[in-house]
């Protein structure tokens, strides 16, 4: 997708991301709870209802703006590692969303590897969002994106946290998939469901 | 004016306690020390807007020391600096020290008076006395 997407299609996005993370709370935070501090589905969903509430209270009146609002207030609301890499996220896809949807993308996913300094196969949600910006990149759909996404996902389960509160654990890291890729993978299901 | 030391924690009563520990090592002497721990809610959690407003409260012109616990305490810290102007963040250090034997020390030196690379450097030596105890 590079057509660059309205506000009213991002705020579907990040209202339907809401609602997902919602939906999976307890399934987020007990995959964290196996290898991490147990917040993960918590904080996300905490972060993400402050976030529907700040820009429905104040709609954003361009892309960015809303981009934005996101970004600062996940940074503020959601209280783990996630707050800071989603919001750094949504931060740099701000700065880049007028050059469509694929290009905001990966600016954001630049900026959470920046940020968490994590590398592909360090069991992140790395893992999850670069694949699917590489099938944007290649020109894919946001559905094709979105199932890049859920099979990187996927291929976290018998990887061994190399990063955050799960590297603590090191091998019993592995068995069960990494919170952050498996929110991540619903951020592109959203994705799909609300900008395509 | 003195270096500002800022406090980030998970938990309100570890950045709380810590911070207590330190002042005792200032008995009559000033010494700005902002704390940013803690969810609006009670919860353990970081909030970089809230490191941004502590750094821009603890920060006299001097610069800023900061000093973190694990985590998303440090992403936390780093966004913040992107929240702040340039001019302000310039004079900030984050310290990878442990949180509280570099607080310890920072403080000391803070009050005395030393610059911000004084303190970094004096915070990040805060495990040399129990190193050396312990052998």
């Amino acid at each position: 997708m590079s057509d660059t997407p309205t506000t009213e299609q991002l705020t579907a996005w990040v209202t339907r991301f809401a609602e997902l993370v919602r939906e999976h709370r307890d399934e987020l935070t007990a995959l964290d709870s196996a290898i991490g501090d147990a917040d993960h589905g918590s904080n996300m969903d905490r972060g993400m209802t402050a976030v529907v509430a700040a820009v429905t209270e104040a709609p954003p009146a361009d892309p960015a703006a809303l981009l934005k609002k996101t970004g600062a207030t996940l940074v503020s609301k959601v209280g783990g590692a996630s707050g800071p890499l989603y919001g750094t996220l949504f931060l740099r896809m701000a700065g880049a969303v007028e050059e469509g949807f694929a290009p905001a993308l990966r600016a954001g996913f630049e900026g959470v590897l920046a940020r968490g300094k994590a590398e592909p196969g360090d069991k992140t949600m790395v893992d999850a969002l670069g694949p699917a910006c590489d099938v944007l990149d290649a020109g894919g759909s946001l559905a094709e994106a979105a199932q890049a996404a859920a099979d990187g996902r996927d291929a976290t389960v018998p990887l061994v946290a190399r990063k955050g509160r799960a590297s603590y654990l090191g091998e019993r890291s592995a068995g069960h998939a990494d919170p952050g890729a498996t929110s991540t993978a619903y951020l592109l299901q959203a994705a799909a469901e609300t900008l395509s | 004016m003195s270096v500002g030391v800022v406090v980030v924690s998970h938990s309100r009563a570890l950045a709380d306690a810590a911070v207590e520990l330190a002042r005792q090592m200032l008995p009559g002497r000033e010494l700005a020390i902002e704390v940013a721990a803690g969810m609006d809610d009670g919860s353990l959690g970081t909030d970089a807007v809230a490191v941004s407003e502590a750094i821009t409260a603890a920060d006299s012109g001097e610069g800023v020391v900061v000093l973190m616990d694990l985590g998303s305490a440090v992403l936390s810290a780093e966004t913040a600096l992107e929240l702040l102007d340039d001019d302000v963040s310039d004079r900030v250090t984050l310290s990878a020290a442990p949180l509280v034997e570099g607080l310890v020390g920072a403080v000391v030196v803070a009050a005395g008076g030393a610059t911000r690379d004084q303190v970094a450097r004096e915070a990040e030596r805060g495990l040399a006395p129990k190193q050396a105890q312990l052998g």
